[in-house]
């Protein structure tokens, strides 16, 4: 009798158990960054910002009592290996979603994927096509470029400046930027009076910018990642060309102001929020979010978090969300994503709905200008 | 708008830019001239240069000069190092299998740079000023003058050293017929060892001196030992003027292609001239044509 | 040389046995690369292993290829079977135009040449962003379709990719054993003794020059519509590099000793993230030491194996015997 006590008691322990266990699987979300190859300025932040928040969901008991796994692989910044690990994660590790990738080419290439398996991916790119047309199962938290864009053509508008020289790193982000600046030149009265492009290895421009120099443009932009820009700046201090410069959201981190030294002294850029997070006024409704994020970051990483960081973040954050608001199949996390509403993160505040997968307003973006070796916002 | 200056300007750019070109380019020289070995891990060394430095000035507080000495130091050691282990192991080393190990050697070397430094871009201060020169209408920083003296330096040195010196006598030897110099008695391993020295000493003292125009991180080795690889071939791989000539050609090409014509195209101009070139004179634009020895 | 054909049919049948064993996991996809990669290397071995004319730029035949049959389909809206013949006939024509010419350089030259031919096809896909959508690519290729069968999946696109690369493979074995073949041999030990003995070496590089290059370009129209999306990225210097590596480190010469180089690029890269940031270092190394202690690649090091497995074996049964 006491034997059969036992082993019933045993039965019931063990069934409680793997009930228990089986509650608690932890819930495996996807990530593709380009960690290494030349778009590791975005992967590496998007990584350490994504495992942050895994881990600090995990600490404060999980989502819905349940643990984060994230399931993270380099893809070096090529669409091929994207394409394969995007595979892996559904095929393999079967994901619920994935996060990333990081740049709009290798986006545009896990599209298709994605799209057959009826898995949600949400970009850290700011290629405008990722989301317009709009597919169902593809959302992003980069700032759409042409919001960048708006926001530097909206100054130039005010200060009477229309006729701008444009001079474009030749990879995915510049010529997106390109073709952004080309198309709504138009709208904003701005003449575009020349316009190319330099290499993403390049390590002087002084012949575009003199020829820069000998047009009519009373301003120049400039689109690209660190550290082409910091060059352009460099060099045009070193031509003395009087017009403004401006920049894109692609160095708006202090690792630009490092790298031009005296030369970045009066140069403009849009840029999310997070590089002025504690000048901003406490009526924003982003701060909170933003200082608690820099301040983490750096905790953990030795150096400010930067809005490429921002991205992966908000799109953490954000599946959290649709986590909380259902259960982990992927169909439901893609309509749960389109109920989101004006979630305050680090890229802006964010509202997704069925036809629209970016998600921001233009208010996501400032306009900023270097002065003594720091961001400081313009009015 | 007049042209001239911008000329003048495109010109002492691509002058410029050449300088740099020609000086990894000469590195490239030297290791084929004595070895046979084109050397694809020769951008490596540049990158070396500059990372180290950068890593002894700004993290480890050495005073510049110190920190430019053992950087050179610290890159020569290396490329020694990756002489004994790779190269002098072969038994019969062929051509393929040589540039396959280099850019074997070029892959770990930037991996481990990674490793060690990081994938963040830093720059180098200049070493005297940063108000830009005028001269002629077109300006030029400080640091390009640097540049240009130090490769004129390297130049005399190294005729010096190839003409003058019995170890350089012998290294050109071991270039025109291995085998006959080590019948004369000279010991060819140790002309290898030497070019491997000296070559890496160079590049990265290439590394150093550009890194406060251009900027250095780990992977800056790949493209800039490509044009230097272009530039010693325009030259002919000769260890001289050739090799220099053609850097500055290189750099003129380029800047001349990106203010004239496209600065999207300039570097396909680059090498659409580079090529024509070479179906023109296909031993090199610098060199007498040799015949084939069967 | 009936080793050669015997060696190859049990391949095949290898080849289309092993998806039983992968249950459409990712792996398979990655076999789909290793089957594109395969017809890389052997195209590119029978003009550095056979021929023995480097090429540091063959990733723009590759690209041209994928792009030529791409912009057709994505944007003009061609059967996407038509395109890849177009591709590879305009890839093939470049190809021996450029031939004459490049063919001429001996050595360092020519690495230099066919280095700036890529570069510059590589820009012209970056710049001309009208026609090819530049950086950012081009997306919306469709995939390839015999009657109603659409090649959308991993396993059909495997026995798609696989066939086309086991059909490579058999030309190149064809042609190995050849008078082209032994030619080609010749040219490589010696182009002024081939010269002599009435081998119109000349020509006969650019020909083979020009397969190389259709080869290769029907595997990027291959590319284009498993992938659906290129970039130029893909094409770059970097490729080429490896594509020479495949080559070099399966062994010059061995049509299998490709299959094995590329099989192994594809696949390290993959073993290797185990070891995540440090796998360009184990990367770099080991190609350093396989080419190192294994001067013949690892056709030469399987073969030396067999050998040794074989004497091992008869010494065995001579032991057992006496």
């Amino acid at each position: 009798m006491k034997r059969f006590v036992f082993s019933c008691s045993l039965f019931v322990l063990i069934l409680t158990c793997s009930a228990l266990c089986g509650a608690s699987q932890p819930i495996k979300i996807g990530a593709l960054f380009s960690v290494t190859g030349p778009p590791s300025f975005l992967g590496e932040p998007e990584r350490n910002a994504a495992q942050m928040v895994a881990d600090s969901i995990n600490k404060s008991g999980g989502i819905k009592g349940r643990q984060v796994q994230l399931i993270s692989y380099d893809t070096g910044g090529d669409a091929t290996k994207a394409v394969q690990l995007a595979n892996r994660l559904i095929k393999d590790d079967k994901v619920v979603a994935i996060i990333g990738p990081s740049t709009t080419g290798e986006t545009m290439a896990v599209m298709p994927v994605v799209e057959k398996a009826g898995v949600p991916l949400i970009s850290c790119a700011a290629g405008r096509k990722i989301t317009e047309p709009v597919n169902r199962w593809v959302f992003k938290t980069a700032q759409n470029d042409n919001l960048a864009v708006a926001k530097i053509y909206e100054y130039l508008q005010k200060k009477k400046l229309n006729r701008v020289a444009l001079l474009t790193v030749s990879d995915g982000f510049g010529s997106s930027g390109r073709e952004q600046l080309k198309a709504q030149a138009a709208t904003h009265g701005i003449s575009v009076l020349y316009d190319e492009t330099y290499g993403p290895k390049d390590t002087d421009m002084t012949a575009q910018l003199t020829k820069i120099r000998g047009t009519q443009a009373q301003a120049l932009i400039c689109w690209g990642t660190n550290p082409g820009p910091a060059v352009v700046a460099r060099n045009a201090k070193q031509l003395g060309l009087k017009m403004p410069l401006f920049m894109s959201h692609g160095v708006s981190s202090k690792k630009f102001i490092e790298l031009a030294g005296d030369a970045a002294e009066g140069v403009m850029l849009p840029s999310g929020k997070v590089i002025v997070a504690d000048v901003l006024p406490d009526s924003d409704p982003q701060k909170k979010w933003l200082m608690a994020f820099v301040k983490e970051y750096q905790k953990l990483h030795k150096v400010e978090g930067d809005h490429f960081g921002g991205h992966a973040w908000d799109a953490m954050m954000l599946l959290k969300g649709a986590l909380e608001k259902g259960d982990d199949l992927p169909a439901t996390i893609a309509a749960n994503l389109e109920k989101s509403r004006a979630f305050h993160g680090i890229g802006g505040s964010f509202t997704y709905t069925p036809v629209d997968h970016a998600g921001l307003a233009k208010d996501a973006f400032v306009l900023v200008e270097v002065k003594n070796r720091d961001w400081v916002l313009v009015k | 708008m007049d042209l001239l200056p911008q000329l003048t300007q495109y010109a002492f750019s691509g002058l410029s830019t050449g300088a740099i070109y020609a000086l990894i380019g000469l590195g490239f020289a030297i290791i084929y001239n004595s070895t046979g070995i084109i050397n694809f891990a020769q951008g490596e060394f540049v990158m070396l240069g500059g990372v180290l430095t950068h890593f002894f000035l700004m993290v480890l507080k050495f005073p510049l000069v110190v920190s430019m000495a053992v950087a050179i130091l610290v890159a020569t050691a290396i490329g020694v190092a990756f002489e004994r282990l790779t190269i002098r192991p072969l038994k019969r080393p062929t051509p393929l299998s040589m540039v396959i190990i280099t850019i074997g050697g070029s892959i770990f070397i930037r991996g481990v740079a990674m490793l060690i430094w990081g994938k963040d871009t830093h720059s180098l201060p200049p070493f005297s000023g940063n108000e830009p020169l005028v001269i002629a209408g077109a300006t030029v920083m400080p640091q390009h003058l640097w540049i240009f003296g130090l490769t004129l330096l390297v130049i005399a040195a190294n005729k010096y050293f190839f003409y003058y010196t019995i170890s350089g006598k012998a290294m050109r030897a071991c270039s025109y017929n291995r085998t006959a110099a080590s019948l004369v008695g000279i010991d060819v391993r140790r002309m290898v060892f030497l070019s491997f020295a000296i070559s890496s000493a160079m590049g990265a003292m290439a590394g150093i001196i550009i890194a406060p125009l251009t900027m250095t991180a780990y992977d800056v080795g790949v493209m800039l030992g490509l044009k230097g690889f272009c530039a010693a071939i325009i030259g002919g791989m000769s260890s001289g003027f050739g090799t220099v000539l053609g850097g500055l050609l290189l750099g003129l090409l380029e800047s001349l292609g990106a203010g004239l014509i496209s600065s999207g195209y300039k570097d396909a101009i680059a090498f659409i001239i580079l090529l024509l070139i070479l179906f023109i004179r296909p031993q090199g634009l610098f060199s007498k044509a040799q015949t084939e020895r069967v | 040389m009936k080793r050669d054909y015997l060696l190859f049919i049990l391949f095949a049948l290898l080849v289309y046995a092993v998806p039983t064993f992968f249950k459409g996991g990712y792996l398979l996809n990655v076999l789909v690369f290793m089957g594109i990669n395969t017809m890389l290397a052997v195209a590119l071995n029978l003009l550095l292993g056979f021929a023995g004319q480097i090429s540091l730029g063959h990733a723009s035949f590759f690209g041209l290829g994928a792009y030529c049959s791409g912009i057709l389909t994505a944007t003009y809206g061609f059967n996407p079977w038509l395109t890849m013949v177009i591709a590879a006939a305009g890839v093939g024509l470049l190809a021996f135009g450029l031939g004459f010419p490049i063919l001429k350089l001996k050595g360092h030259y020519l690495a230099m040449a066919t280095l700036g031919f890529g570069i510059i096809v590589y820009i012209v896909l970056n710049e001309t962003v009208a026609l090819t959508g530049g950086p950012s690519g081009l997306s919306g290729i469709p995939n390839l379709k015999i009657g109603t069968l659409l090649f959308d999946g991993d396993l059909k696109n495997y026995y798609l990719i696989w066939t086309f690369a086991l059909v490579t493979m058999l030309l190149s074995i064809n042609l190995a054993h050849s008078r082209i073949g032994r030619a080609l041999r010749a040219i490589h030990d010696s182009e002024v003794a081939s010269r002599v003995m009435g081998v119109n070496a000349r020509l006969l590089k650019v020909q083979i020059f020009s397969l190389s290059a259709v080869i290769s370009a029907v595997a990027g129209g291959l590319y284009a519509h498993t992938m659906s999306f290129i970039s130029p990225a893909s094409f770059g210097f970097n490729f080429s590099v490896e594509l020479v590596t495949m080559v070099v480190i399966g062994g010059l010469g061995s049509i299998f000793g490709s299959f094995l180089g590329a099989a192994l690029l594809t696949i390290l890269p993959e073993l290797l993230r185990v070891v995540q940031d440090y796998d360009i270092v184990v990367y770099g190394l080991l190609l350093i030491v396989m080419t190192m202690y294994m001067p013949k690649g690892l056709a030469g090091g399987v073969a030396a194996c067999w050998r040794l497995l074989r004497s091992k074996k008869v010494k065995a049964v001579e032991n057992a015997q006496g």
